[in-house]
């Protein structure tokens, strides 16, 4: 095949999200309240979060249950670079977006650009995130070299929940505050601007007495500003950049380089690990090399993922511990291991179906669960089993399927 | 020196409360080869049980005053009926159909069961969402003796003493019955075992219904220690649950001995890390520890290392 028609093959999925990303953001948004907007994000971010564990679980075989924890990683370090850079370029937490992402600024709309200051920052610290997150998965699937099966698992939960409790522990003073807010009508000391400072609380060891001294921002450097993440109770401080046209062009990018990898020889060695470790490694394949491939690739777009959940929500600890990364497992399952398209679908109703038994109050969950179980007991397989919704196989076994039930009426009535 | 004395008594305290519920991961674990996630929700019904029971039968008892000794005992036995009733069904209803369904699919069952037990455990007529006192069933400060400052309670002793019966009790069930043998055969291979003549069915109840009976008193003696028990949802439980579990693989997992003595050995790095490092950090340094363990020494402390054959 010419080369042209390669590439053109190979961009085509990217600009397909590109136009869905944007049709999307400018057209169906309008229609949508805030909350309805809110759960098209998230719903967007699950699906990268499902789709990056595909990878790992689905391809590969390896099994990983802590997967937030990369999330973790790529929302705080994303958050923390935004959080950081805003407060030292600009000095203030105001959003700095364009007509993609939205602004807090009072800006004419009419006036804003297609990409504005703010963006590029935004985009920079995902990239951030997801390379932060993309180092952790490389530490975390180095393990796979000694590991297998449950107990990489238990690694990877035991990885999982020593990033919970470490951002849980971070420094909980709200960092920056803006003085008149903390302290109204005290002039503000020396040296400190009268809108951010740092508080540090140092420990005087004459009169074994805590004192709280303030930095401005404008003098403190970077590692004073960025681990300030506020602890158990949320960082939520970053602006809030994610907009539907990023969440959906990112997730769109996930989804068509993982099946492009999926396709390739990268994604063959994957799989014949997956069908068998032992046999593949006598074909040549270097196991432990293309394990910890797919742990990196997964984490990097598992922080991207993250990067656009802190721009969006208060990354808090309890978002990335263990329930989260059974909910990304449960959504790679539900939709079959190895299929993403399945893993997107499944992500999609995993999101979406608490939210309409909301109604149902207390009862809600228990329907979940039990849906969840019975799910497994009558279709193990998952959704999809191991196809794909663009494989032609399964529409083709569909088709065959109506028309046997057609030409025999009297198999399988109730269905 | 006190400290010292401190961190080692809490350590066997807190290590037996843990050694309970552990053994019940290590047994399922040892038979059918997953980790069962909802063993923590069977030991929450065992401590909320204990709190609920406790409050409908000492409702009249004096505020500050102690229960007659046998109600005790008698709440012991209730949370261990009600939790090997709940944990046979689950077996029954949600893992017996998946049996020969991939691994994966059987962490997930165990996740929704898990998640089934918590919600159906808000519900307002089961536990509700308020945390429940539990009725002074010792009287929590009534020292044995003191020693540089540490004191021994009868509570301790109580916690102690408890499940160090239990222990011993599943130690002459498993290596000493026949029940026991059959556990042991299963767990070694299940397809030759059902060929032998073991009714592997049974066994696996049975084995559920042991492992709850543990949770059960793993639960009663977590209310009888903290006096106050949280609803069913709260993630303090599945963090119990996890380090339980971690204490399981630390010991070698599928070893029932093993898993005491990494409950022990969990529980001593928590609060000799609580006492001598830091002490916001305890969940770090078990987690920490279970790496460096799988990493080192993949079997566990009393663990065999497997082989894989071609």
């Amino acid at each position: 095949m010419p080369t042209h028609v390669l590439v053109a093959r190979a961009a085509l999925p990217f600009l397909v999200s590109l136009l869905l990303a944007l049709l999307l953001h400018f057209g169906v948004a309008r229609f949508l309240d805030d909350y309805d907007r809110g759960l098209v994000m998230s719903v967007g971010i699950n699906i990268m979060l499902a789709v990056s564990l595909t990878m790992v679980n689905g391809f590969t075989g390896q099994f990983s249950i802590g997967h937030a924890g990369f999330l973790g990683v790529g929302g705080y370090v994303a958050g923390a670079v935004t959080y950081a850079t805003s407060l030292k370029l600009y000095g203030d937490l105001e959003t700095r977006g364009s007509m993609l992402s939205g602004t807090s600024l009072n800006v004419d709309p009419a006036t804003l650009s297609w990409f504005g200051q703010g963006d590029l920052l935004f985009v920079a610290s995902l990239l951030a995130g997801g390379c932060a997150a993309a180092l952790i998965g490389y530490v975390v699937g180095l393990p796979s070299l000694r590991l297998r099966g449950d107990y990489l698992a238990i690694v990877t939960l035991g990885f999982g929940e020593i990033v919970r409790v470490l951002i849980q522990r971070t420094d909980k003073t709200a960092a920056l505050q803006a003085w008149d807010r903390v302290h109204p009508g005290v002039p503000a000391p020396e040296g400190v601007s009268r809108v951010f400072a740092i508080e540090n609380s140092v420990l005087d060891p004459a009169t074994g007495l805590s004192q709280t001294t303030y930095t401005a921002v404008s003098d403190a450097n970077w590692f004073e500003i960025a681990p300030r993440v506020g602890g158990s109770l949320g960082f939520s401080a970053v602006p809030d950049y994610t907009s539907i046209f990023w969440v959906v062009l990112f997730a769109g990018v996930t989804i068509a380089v993982a099946s492009r990898i999926k396709r390739s020889t990268f994604g063959r060695a994957f799989l014949s690990i997956r069908e068998d470790e032992i046999a593949s490694e006598a074909m040549g394949v270097d196991t432990v090399r293309y394990k910890v491939r797919a742990f990196v690739i997964a984490a990097f777009f598992a922080g991207l993922a993250g990067g656009l959940f802190a721009h969006f929500k208060s990354m808090n600890p309890n978002e990335i511990g263990f329930a989260r990364s059974f909910d990304i497992v449960i959504m790679v399952v539900l939709g079959g291991l190895g299929s993403i398209s399945g893993a997107s679908i499944a992500a999609i109703i995993v999101t979406l179906l608490p939210e309409w038994l909301r109604g149902l109050d207390q009862y809600r969950m228990i329907i979940w669960a039990l849906a969840l179980i019975l799910m497994m007991i009558f279709r193990p397989q998952g959704l999809l089993g191991v196809r794909e919704i663009w494989d032609k196989a399964l529409w083709q076994g569909l088709v065959r399927f109506i028309k046997r039930e057609k030409s025999s009426p009297k198999a399988g009535g109730g269905a | 020196m006190d400290q010292l004395l401190q961190a080692i008594k809490d350590s066997i305290t807190i290590g037996c409360l843990y050694a309970l519920i552990a053994l019940g991961y290590t047994m399922v674990y040892g038979i059918l080869k997953f980790i069962n996630f909802a063993h923590s929700d069977v030991v929450v019904i065992g401590a909320l049980s204990t709190a609920v029971l406790g409050e409908r039968m000492l409702h009249k008892l004096a505020p500050g005053a102690t229960a007659a000794w046998y109600y005790g005992p008698l709440l012991l036995l209730l949370a261990i009926l009600i939790c090997s009733t709940v944990a046979f069904t689950v077996e029954r209803l949600a893992y017996r159909p998946l049996r020969r369904a991939p691994r994966l699919n059987v962490l997930i069952t165990a996740i929704g069961v898990s998640l089934l037990l918590q919600n159906a455990g808000q519900l307002k007529f089961l536990f509700g969402t308020e945390p429940h006192p539990v009725p002074m069933l010792i009287d929590q400060t009534a020292t044995i003796f003191t020693v540089l400052g540490v004191k021994f309670r009868w509570l301790d002793l109580a916690i102690i003493g408890t499940a160090i019966i239990f222990m011993v009790a599943l130690d002459y069930l498993v290596f000493h019955t026949k029940i026991g043998r059959g556990m042991r055969a299963v767990s070694h291979d299940t397809r030759i075992a059902s060929l032998m003549g073991v009714p592997v069915d049974r066994i696996i109840s049975f084995t559920f219904i042991t492992g709850a009976a543990l949770a059960a008193a793993g639960g009663f003696l977590y209310a009888l220690r903290y006096q106050t028990v949280t609803q069913p949802a709260d993630t303090g439980w599945a963090l119990l649950g996890l380090k339980a579990f971690v204490a399981a693989v630390v010991g070698g997992i599928g070893n029932i001995r093993g898993a005491v003595l990494g409950a022990l050995a969990i529980a001593c790095v928590e609060n000799f890390g609580a006492a001598y490092l830091h002490p916001g950090y305890t969940d770090v340094y078990v987690f920490v520890i279970l790496i460096l363990v799988l990493l080192f020494r993949p079997g566990g402390i009393l663990g065999k290392a497997v082989v894989e054959k071609v």
